[in-house]
Parts: C-alpha cells; sequence; structure tokens
C-alpha cells in the first residue's frame, strides 16, 4: 500500500509537471515594451518553484517507501541535522530564494508602476459599465470634456455622459466601442467606472487593472505587434460578467489614422 | 500549570432528550452536532460545484430537476449566467464557513479539544450551545435566499462593492440576496467569537494537573492559535457585514462613492469608499485561510505522529511555526489586492510578508517529511489522507510563490490559477485533514471502527481524483482563463473549453466517491467493529477516558494527571513502544531536541 502511494505520488507529480515543462498550455505572446521582466520572473519563479515541488513530493515518496516496512524491534532514527538543520535550512534556501524573488518582482512591478507616461503618450479613456467597455479619443483638440453622470445614457447612447452642446471640449471627443491603438507608441490609458468594479485585462499586453468606482485610476503602456486582441474583464460585476470584453486592434499608425478619421465621422 | 480542582466544571449529567442531543451543554455533543452541520453543508457545496461544472463543461446542458430549485434561474433546467454565479457564490460561502471553518475547528475542536487538556468541560458551556445554535441559524439564512426574492447574491464570497452594496439594481440577488448573506456571516462570527472565547479560556485555565502548555498536544495547539486568529479576523468581518446591511437597509453609503450610474440611473449614494471594503474583507479574510488549514495541520500531524510510532523532530518548532503563520497570516491581505487600484507601493509592502509566510509554511513541511524519515510509518487510512495532506499542501504552497508577486499576479490575479491554488491549499488539503481526523476519531467518538477497505478506496479515488481537477485548473490560469465566468466565449478561451470538460468528468467521479465514505461513516456508526479503548496505541488523554465515547464528564469523575510530554513513543526501557500522558510510568522521557 506504502509504495504503491509513493509510486502515486512520484507520477503525479512527474505529469503535473510535464505540461508546465512544455508549454502546453502557457502565457501569451507578449506584446508589450513592459512584459519582459514579468515573463522571466515567471520563468524563474517556474523553475524554482518547479524544483521545489518535484524534489519535496519524490523526498516524501522516498520517505512514505522506504520507512513504511515493519522493522520489528527496529530503532527510531532521526533525520540528519535532525530539526535545527531542517529549520535553518529552509531559512537559507527558502529565505535566500523568495527575497531574491521579492526583490527582483519589486523591480518588475516598479518599472510598471513607478514610471510617468512619456510626455507625447496618447491620451485613451476606458470606461467600464455593466457590461461593456466605451472608449474616448480626445479629437483634435488633445483634450477630454468633463463628465457628467447624470447625463449617462444607454438608451439615448450617451455612454460618457459628455454634453456637446455646451462643453467645447467635448464637440470632438470620439467614443468607440472597441479600441484602437497605434503600434510603438505609448498609451496612457485612463480609466475609469460608471457603477461597480471591473477590470482590464489584456493577456498579451500584461496588463491586468481593475477599475474602482469613485478613483481615478492611469496606465501606460506601448504595444509591439500589429494585430487584434482582446480586452476581458476580470473582476465580477454582474450576470453579463463572462461576456464583458472588447476588441483592441493595434494598427500601424496610418491605419490608425484613417481609423480615427473614420469613427470622428461616425459621430 | 494549574491546580485542575480550582477550575473543573460540575454540571450534572443530562436528564432530558432536548438536553442531551439537541441543547445540549456538553462540548462533545456541540462538536458532534458542528460536525453533522459541516455534513450537510459539504453536501450542499458538492451539490452546487457538480451544477456548476456540469455548466461549464457543457453550458446549454440541461440538468434535470434543475428547475424545481429555481424557475427562474433554471428555465427548462439550463441554468442562466445569473444563476451559475448564484450557485458560485453559495458553493464558496459554504465551503469556506460551513465546512472549512466548522468542521476542523469547531467539531473537532469542540470535542477533542477539552479532553486533551484533560477538563470535564469547556468553562462557558452555555456560551459553547450558543455557538453551535448561533452558526446554525447562520446556515439556515443563507440557505434561505435559495428561497426568497430573487434568489441568492451572485457576488461572489468576496461580495464587492459596490456591486454588493447599491442593492438589487447590480442584478438578481443583489438586494434581498445580499441583506441575507451578509446577516448570515454577520451571525456566524458571533458564533465564531464565542467559540474563539471558550477554545482559549479552556486552553489556558482548564488543563489539568501536570499539563503544562508544552505538553499539550499539537491538535490542541492547532486549535487554540486558531481560536486566537478567530477571536480577532471575525471580529473585523462582523461589523463589515453590518456596515453592508446598512447600505442597503438605512440609506448610507460606506461602500458606495458618489455618481454612479446603473440602468441609466444616477444612484442616491454618495462619499462611500469601495476599497475599504475590500481592506476589511480581506483583514479577516487571509487569516481565514490560516483558520481553514492550522487545525487541519494540527490533526494531521498529531495523526501522523501516532502512526509514525515517533514524535515529530521538533513538537516546538511546530507550534512556533503555527503562531508564526498566524501573526504574518494579518501582514499579507493586501496581496488578494495587487491589481485592485490600492497605490502601487503598498503592493510591494504586502509582497514581502506574503512571500516569507512560506518559511513558517516550509519548516512544517520540512518537520513533517524530516520526521517520516526513520519512523515506523503505518499506512492506515487516517495516516494515507494525512500524507496525502501534505501532498496537497506542498503543491498548493508551492503555488502561492507565484500569487505573492504583484507582477506575476497581473497575469494570474483573478483567473483559474488563484482558484487552482486556494482548492489545493485550503480546500482539498483542509478536507484531507477533516478526513483524516475522523477515519482516527470515529472509534472515539461512536466507539466503533469504520471499515479500513472502504476508507482505503476512498482515499485513492478523493487523493487521485483531486489532482485531475485541480492541476488543470493552473493550466487555465496560465492560458489567462478567467475566473467567474459561467461560459467562455473571448476567442482565445475556446481551446481551453475541452480541459473543463476533463476538470468536470474528474470531478463528478471524485464527488461520487465521497458517496463511499459518506456511506462507511453511517454504516460504521451502527455497524462498525466494535472497538478497543485505544485502537491506534495513542498517548494523548482523548484515549485515557474510561469508555468510547466519552462519559459526560469525560474521565468519569477523576480527572487524569499528566505525567509526561505529549508523544512518547519509541521510548526506551519501556513496557511498550509508547506511554500515555497520564501513565505514572518512570520513563526516559523523549525530548524535544530543539
Amino acid at each position: 500500500m506504502a509504495k504503491f502511494f509513493a509510486i502515486t505520488i512520484i507520477v503525479i507529480a512527474i505529469a503535473s509537471a510535464i505540461p508546465i515543462v512544455r508549454h502546453t498550455w502557457w502565457l501569451a505572446p507578449d506584446i508589450s515594451t513592459h512584459g519582459a521582466p514579468i515573463d522571466e520572473q515567471m520563468s524563474e519563479t517556474m523553475a524554482e518553484a518547479g524544483v521545489s515541488f518535484l524534489v519535496s513530493q519524490i523526498l516524501l515518496a522516498i520517505f512514505i517507501w522506504r520507512f513504511s516496512q515493519p522493522r520489528p524491534g527496529g530503532k527510531i532514527k532521526n533525520f540528519p541535522g535532525g530539526a535545527m538543520g531542517l529549520v535553518i535550512g529552509a531559512f537559507l534556501l527558502v529565505g535566500t530564494e523568495v527575497l531574491a524573488l521579492g526583490a527582483f518582482g519589486a523591480k518588475a512591478w516598479a518599472s510598471i508602476y513607478f514610471t510617468p507616461p512619456a510626455p507625447n503618450a496618447l491620451p485613451v479613456q476606458v470606461q467600464a459599465g455593466q457590461f461593456a467597455f466605451y472608449f474616448r479619443y480626445p479629437g483634435p483638440d488633445g483634450k477630454f470634456g468633463p463628465i457628467h453622470p447624470n447625463l449617462i445614457s444607454e438608451t439615448n447612447e450617451n455612454f460618457y455622459g459628455i454634453d456637446q452642446t455646451h462643453d467645447a471640449d467635448s464637440k470632438d471627443d470620439i467614443v468607440t466601442a472597441e479600441m484602437a491603438i497605434p503600434v510603438n507608441r505609448e498609451i496612457q490609458l485612463l480609466m475609469h467606472s460608471k457603477d461597480v468594479g471591473h477590470s482590464f485585462f489584456v493577456p498579451e499586453l500584461r496588463i491586468q487593472q481593475d477599475f474602482v468606482p469613485g478613483l481615478d485610476l492611469s496606465m501606460h503602456f506601448t504595444a509591439t505587434k500589429i494585430g487584434r486582441y482582446e480586452i476581458v474583464c476580470t473582476q465580477l460585476c454582474g450576470l453579463g460578467h463572462y461576456n464583458m470584453k472588447a476588441y483592441l486592434s493595434v494598427l500601424s499608425p496610418e491605419d490608425f489614422d484613417a481609423w480615427m478619421k473614420k469613427e470622428a465621422a461616425l459621430q | 500549570m494549574h491546580d485542575s480542582t480550582a477550575h473543573e466544571v460540575h454540571h450534572a449529567p443530562p436528564s432530558s432528550f432536548l438536553r442531551k442531543h439537541v441543547f445540549s451543554l456538553d462540548h462533545k455533543v456541540i462538536g458532534k452536532q458542528y460536525y453533522a452541520l459541516a455534513l450537510v453543508a459539504v453536501l450542499v457545496g458538492m451539490v452546487l460545484s457538480w451544477l456548476m461544472r456540469l455548466h461549464l463543461g457543457w453550458t446549454s446542458l440541461a440538468i434535470p430537476g434543475l428547475h424545481l430549485l429555481s424557475k427562474t434561474g433554471a428555465p427548462g433546467d439550463v441554468m442562466t449566467p445569473e444563476y451559475y454565479l448564484q450557485l458560485m457564490t453559495m458553493h464558496a460561502t459554504i465551503m469556506v464557513f460551513f465546512v472549512l471553518t466548522t468542521a476542523p475547528f469547531a467539531a473537532f475542536g469542540n470535542y477533542f479539544l477539552p479532553i486533551q487538556v484533560g477538563a470535564e468541560d469547556m468553562p462557558f458551556p452555555r456560551f459553547n450551545m450558543m455557538s453551535f445554535w448561533v452558526t446554525c441559524t447562520a446556515f439556515v439564512v443563507l440557505v434561505a435566499s435559495f428561497f426568497v426574492g430573487d434568489g441568492p447574491t451572485l457576488g461572489g464570497w468576496t461580495q464587492y462593492a459596490p456591486l454588493s452594496a447599491v442593492g438589487s439594481v447590480a442584478g438578481p440577488g443583489e438586494g434581498m440576496g445580499v441583506v441575507l448573506w451578509a446577516s448570515s456571516i454577520a451571525i456566524f462570527c458571533i458564533g465564531q467569537l464565542l467559540g474563539s472565547l471558550n477554545f482559549i479560556t479552556t486552553t489556558l485555565d482548564m488543563r489539568t494537573k501536570g499539563m503544562s502548555l508544552w505538553r499539550l498536544p499539537i491538535t490542541t495547539w492547532g486549535w487554540f492559535v486558531t481560536s486566537l486568529m478567530g477571536l480577532t479576523a471575525f471580529a473585523v468581518l462582523m461589523p463589515a457585514c453590518i456596515l453592508l446591511i446598512l447600505d442597503h437597509v438605512a440609506g448610507t453609503s460606506f461602500f458606495v462613492p458618489s455618481n454612479l450610474v446603473l440602468n441609466d440611473q444616477l444612484q442616491p449614494h454618495a462619499g462611500g469608499s469601495t476599497l475599504l471594503w475590500q481592506h476589511l474583507f480581506w483583514f479577516f479574510g487571509h487569516p481565514e485561510v490560516y483558520i481553514a488549514i492550522v487545525p487541519g495541520m494540527g490533526i494531521v500531524s498529531h495523526v501522523l505522529i501516532t502512526n509514525m510510532r515517533r514524535p515529530m523532530l521538533s513538537h516546538r518548532t511546530l507550534i512556533y511555526s503555527f503562531g508564526a503563520l498566524a501573526v504574518l497570516s494579518y501582514m499579507v491581505y493586501g496581496h488578494h489586492m495587487f491589481v485592485s487600484g490600492m497605490n502601487p507601493v503598498s503592493s510591494i509592502v504586502f509582497s514581502f510578508p506574503t512571500l516569507i509566510i512560506t518559511i513558517p509554511s516550509t519548516i512544517v513541511v520540512l518537520i513533517w517529511i524530516g520526521s517520516l524519515y526513520g519512523s515506523k510509518l503505518r499506512t492506515n487510512t487516517a495516516c494515507l489522507f494525512s500524507l496525502g495532506f501534505i501532498s496537497m499542501f506542498i503543491t498548493g504552497g508551492i503555488s502561492g510563490f507565484f500569487l505573492a508577486q504583484p507582477s506575476i499576479d497581473i497575469m494570474l490575479h483573478a483567473t483559474y490559477f488563484v482558484v487552482g491554488h486556494f482548492h489545493m491549499v485550503m480546500g482539498v488539503a483542509a478536507m484531507f485533514g477533516i478526513f483524516a481526523g475522523t477515519y482516527f476519531w470515529f472509534p472515539k467518538m461512536y466507539g466503533r471502527m469504520m471499515n479500513e477497505t472502504l476508507g482505503k478506496i476512498h482515499f485513492w479515488l478523493t487523493f487521485v481524483g483531486a489532482y485531475c481537477i485541480f492541476m488543470p485548473f493552473h493550466y487555465l490560469g496560465l492560458a489567462g482563463n478567467v475566473r467567474r465566468y459561467q461560459a467562455f466565449v473571448a476567442d482565445y478561451m475556446q481551446p481551453l473549453i475541452p480541459v473543463h470538460k476533463f476538470i468536470t468528468v474528474a470531478a463528478l467521479a471524485t464527488g461520487a466517491a465521497q458517496l463511499i465514505f459518506l456511506y462507511n461513516l453511517f454504516y460504521s456508526r451502527y455497524r462498525g467493529a466494535v472497538a478497543p479503548a485505544n485502537p491506534w496505541q495513542a498517548t494523548s488523554l482523548e484515549w485515557s477516558t474510561p469508555s468510547s465515547p466519552p462519559p459526560f464528564d469525560n474521565f468519569g469523575g477523576k480527572l487524569p494527571t499528566v505525567y509526561h510530554d505529549p508523544y512518547q513513543y519509541g521510548v526506551e526501557g519501556s513496557s511498550g513502544d509508547y506511554v500515555m500522558q497520564d501513565s505514572p510510568e518512570q520513563i526516559q522521557s523523549v525530548r524535544d531536541e530543539a
């Protein structure tokens, strides 16, 4: 029984590791300028965690195998080095490991969150609401008009609550249901929610950030590969949560300008 | 060390049926009542998970009879998106509160903590009775939400505001459903606070003669540390729930900011903070993880020691590690909020204690594995579940390395990776602790043995099944599969649906295997072989009672005197390979080497 159990543990441990090693299911390819340290951090953590996982499971299995045989009259033996050895080992090995991971991870985090956006970054506003994202571009004047929550209306398709009649800055604002951005240009994403909590997750962009009702948040990023990607909501927001998504098109600068013109004409 | 005579609780043997079986003051009956409640709750929770898994594998599948549960939630027996979320919320709430907190802590703790310290009961038996009936009421209130208004809340067990705070305009169940949920949890907190008070005072004040703190079995330490966490964590969750209820019924705006627009209506709230709820919730929520798992660690250690026929390498190191886990558990809660919009500096601050908490966890695991070395391991069902616990805890714990780092959390937050992590480390592992405790203590609780063959079949199916269910969750998470979706409509999630189907089959099979346990439990209760007084040749005081189950005052009117450390196995110069704690036999004690 014990030997069979030991073998089962080893088989499960190795079988569990195979899809990880083969990257059968893995992170989507990175298309951001800030994603490399995240991916590196992920790979390093996976290597360290993988070794810890396999070593501890296999050790568990070996000891179960080895010490479950009846040894009548045999004496109890202590693990070489005893508890103190294990405690010191845990502090040294795991302590060093986690501090290193923590320090490098903090660096990766800081490179994303503690740098200001470039002055020429393209501002794009994103508003989350049950159960859709809407995007706003400031138009030729480069300024977003004010939001009037009392004017927000799905029925009138005034998703942002903007008043184009009275607010000069709003007149050229462009509101879209799909997000398009130019490739290799930094984007400053200005995020707010109109109702409950939502989140903005684009796996390829290495971005996930919650929308916090009552707070205006900002992210900045640069996409490096032309293509069509999906933005999904990851913060439970109600019955349509699973279906709250939008497309993100990363376009060449020319295509982006053409898209912008087309959308402006539709306003 | 205490003079036991000053602290004895004398209550007369119960005479009426009600006092004996319903409103009992006996900690053992209350422990069994908690166990029964957890059993009912886990069956409900498991059926809910089956329904969810069926829906996730085959979204348009009609599940025969489902409309009987809710006509609007399952028209034509097909689950609606909102009903999926409602069932999911109930599954999680029931499992976390009424199973993982109730069974290993309240059920086993109530039954065995007083006996293991050598007391005849807890110091506040009426509080103890009240704690169970309050918890039971909380369960009834929660389940009632299935049948009231538009059903239970759909907001997830974390109930993030403002979805949970603005009322029914946010969706089905977000009005009355949330009020019932928050009321249930607030009531539950009262039960846990009363229980924790009793556990703490019993451990500190009711120890029998000779029972110093270091002589307490590791299980008692687990329950004691957990009750310290319970006393502080539930004391924060209860007011948070009350504030949430007030946002619904009293027009307050604790968790709702200004200018929210739902259904084209400007909401009449102003000035609240949505992040405040998250801080309050997770200040409870993370210690809760340890409230669920530390009693299991204690149980597993206790069962392993008995079956290894040796003490752990260091009893005290385990205790210090439990303490370190408890203290650190309050400093890590912000790792649930890395991408929540809180100050990104806080994310780094919270990531370090989260990483550091792996050190005491690792020490516990290494002590377990290191103690296996050179032991004389017996592989009965209780021991197999304990060893399974270690395997699951390693697997679930190691995925914590990833989630402790904010930069990696960008990719894994709110994905199935998180779901896999917590199911392994606090769900399955804690369940294995409950199973180990059940197979181990059943002879003491009912005077009969559980069937070992059935137990082993149950173990094998559960162990392999749990890995088949929860390991793939991690792969799904790496691929970006978002949790709390009732269907996977995003293009990049389509290829992942076959994995979900595999998980569903594994979940149904593993769930069915639990029926073997259920059968064994009830069959053995009435037909099991009569248990010897000390079937596992164990040393702690629960095996020193005059009968199984013990009499109402535990030790038949004469409290034991303790002479030894808790785990005197492999004692040189002794007549057997173990010496019980209350045996006056003079021995060369097996000392704690640390």
